[in-house]
């Protein structure tokens, strides 16, 4: 018998939508849709300017409910027994190529001249929140550590696995030495609860949520992206094909 | 005017610039349709405003409750079980998703492939159709052929053209070879009204863009609402299709997809009074 569904489900498979799909899985036409990912970066940058400031909003504009996605606990005995102790023993690595490699303690990161800033967070999903976030200069720690003129991408390794790997995130100069990028300790005058990061999460404001890693603990100054990981720049770049350049 | 059969006239009707656009973006837009679809997909909620997330209030969502699929507009809840929010996918397995299948890009749920598809096949309407818009400017195509006449939009005109589309008395002769006033209308108000609006509305929604061009913000009144705005210009994006496909079978499809790919049209024999 023919129902109504199996002759949409047969619809669904001629021949023009049957080969959207191939072409979705032909590494070559994957390719292909991945030189627009560059076009669009590029004129992105062309057109706008680098250190244009993402808008920031009063607090009347805030989102009552700050929602949180990915992780939202990391599952490690370790991070287990930091978030029992406030996160008062963890510690932020800096290193790769800069010339002081560092080890900040929390207390370390709070006391660096701070920057609050609300903003709006976009996920790659389509939905958004405003909150206010608090947190250290990304540029301030970079310097501190002397960060190289060869250093290209800064990556950020984060505490919580994501199946057999670690999550971790990548960005350009470009966004690293933005004033408006931070590694967050605090949101909406709050220390930086644990679904949204804590003890460190950062923010880089014109790009898309799965840019803003959690539960950071390295910072690492690279020349390539190719030796990290997967070697696209980020866990859902890896492993989903997301765009790494998250600006639109 | 290039022969003549027992009377009938073909005639050239549509220039090269027009006829190439007019593919690409039948190319375009379908992609464009099918794979925002399953963008939307990924979170089938719309609101008004800058923010707006699942703790927030939606104007319209697609979900599922029990067996059944529903789509929510406002205090409006509608039944859409097998189409919308709970489906049967090609393999005869129950979906949860808001669009089906069949009218996504890719068929199964994959947000990152339906934004690469997306995004690259946005450059090519957007800048397609700027060229589109320069050059039928500057070739007076759009001045020529689509601005309406001054008698033109005189209601009892108008009037008269929605009688003759509503008992499909299409033009004959040499009315044929012009555009009647509510095609005018439409083409002029989706090429300088829809397209554009798209264009805009999902530009406000890149974060790099909106750091750069705050106007861009403020001309949607948030991201959230910018959002909604794309997803009810591309509905009517799909209600101009939905009809101008109609008019062309019903207006002779042969005829009329030869013109839009030679350029040359077979002119209907004047009807006799």
């Amino acid at each position: 018998m023919i129902t109504r569904r199996h002759l949409i489900g047969s619809l669904a498979a001629t021949p023009l939508l049957a080969g959207c799909d191939r072409l979705t899985n032909s590494e070559g036409f994957r390719e292909t849709l991945r030189a627009a990912e560059g076009l669009t970066q590029h004129a992105q940058r062309l057109i706008t300017d680098r250190t244009a400031l993402a808008r920031e909003f009063s607090e009347a504009d805030m989102s009552p409910v700050f929602r949180s996605n990915g992780t939202r606990r990391p599952a490690s005995r370790s991070y287990a027994t930091h978030a029992a102790a406030g996160f008062a023993d963890w510690r932020l690595r800096v290193d790769g190529l800069v010339a002081w490699p560092l080890s900040l303690s929390m207390r370390q990161v709070r006391a660096l001249p701070a920057r609050t800033q609300i903003t709006r967070h976009d996920c790659v999903e389509g939905w958004s929140a405003i909150g206010k976030w608090t947190g250290a200069p990304l540029r301030l720690i970079l310097n501190g550590a002397g960060i190289s003129s060869r250093a290209r991408y800064i990556v950020f390794h984060c505490a919580d696995d994501y199946g057999p790997t670690r999550y971790y995130e990548s960005i350009d100069m470009v966004d690293a030495l933005h004033p408006q990028t931070i590694l967050a300790w605090g949101l909406n005058d709050r220390p930086l609860p644990i679904e949204n990061g804590a003890p460190l999460r950062l923010r880089v404001e014109r790009q898309l949520g799965y840019k803003h890693a959690k539960y950071v603990e390295r910072v690492e100054a690279v020349d390539s992206l190719d030796r990290i990981a997967g070697g696209r720049g980020g866990y859902w770049e890896d492993h989903s094909d997301y765009e790494w350049y998250a600006g639109i | 005017m290039t022969g003549s059969r027992d009377g009938r006239r073909l005639v050239f009707r549509h220039r090269l610039s027009t006829r190439i656009w007019h593919w690409t973006n039948a190319v375009a837009v379908f992609v464009m349709l099918m794979s925002g679809l399953m963008i939307f997909n990924a979170h089938p909620r719309l609101y008004w405003g800058q923010y707006g997330a699942n703790p927030d209030h939606a104007w319209l969502q697609i979900g599922s409750a029990g067996d059944r699929g529903m789509l929510m507009i406002g205090d409006l809840s509608i039944d859409t079980t097998g189409l919308l929010g709970r489906w049967t996918d090609s393999e005869g397995r129950v979906q949860r998703r808001a669009f089906p299948g069949w009218a996504t890009i890719p068929s199964r749920y994959n947000l990152a492939a339906a934004r690469r598809w997306h995004i690259a096949f946005a450059w090519i309407l957007a800048l397609g159709g700027l060229a589109y818009w320069l050059w039928s400017i500057a070739n007076r195509h759009v001045q020529r052929d689509l601005a309406p006449r001054s008698e033109e939009l005189k209601p009892r005109h108008v009037w008269q053209d929605i009688r003759d589309h509503a008992r499909l008395r299409f033009p004959t002769g040499e009315a044929a070879t012009r555009y009647n006033i509510l095609q005018k209308l439409a083409y002029l108000a989706v090429l300088f009204g829809l397209l554009p609006l798209m264009v805009l509305s999902g530009l406000a929604m890149s974060p790099g863009m909106d750091a750069a061009w705050p106007w861009l913000i403020d001309m949607f009144a948030g991201r959230q609402s910018a959002r909604s705005i794309h997803f009810i210009c591309a509905a009517l994006l799909l209600g101009f299709i939905l009809v101008h496909l109609a008019m062309v079978v019903l207006a002779g499809p042969f005829n009329e997809v030869r013109s839009m790919i030679t350029g040359r049209y077979l002119l209907p024999r004047e009807r006799q009074p």
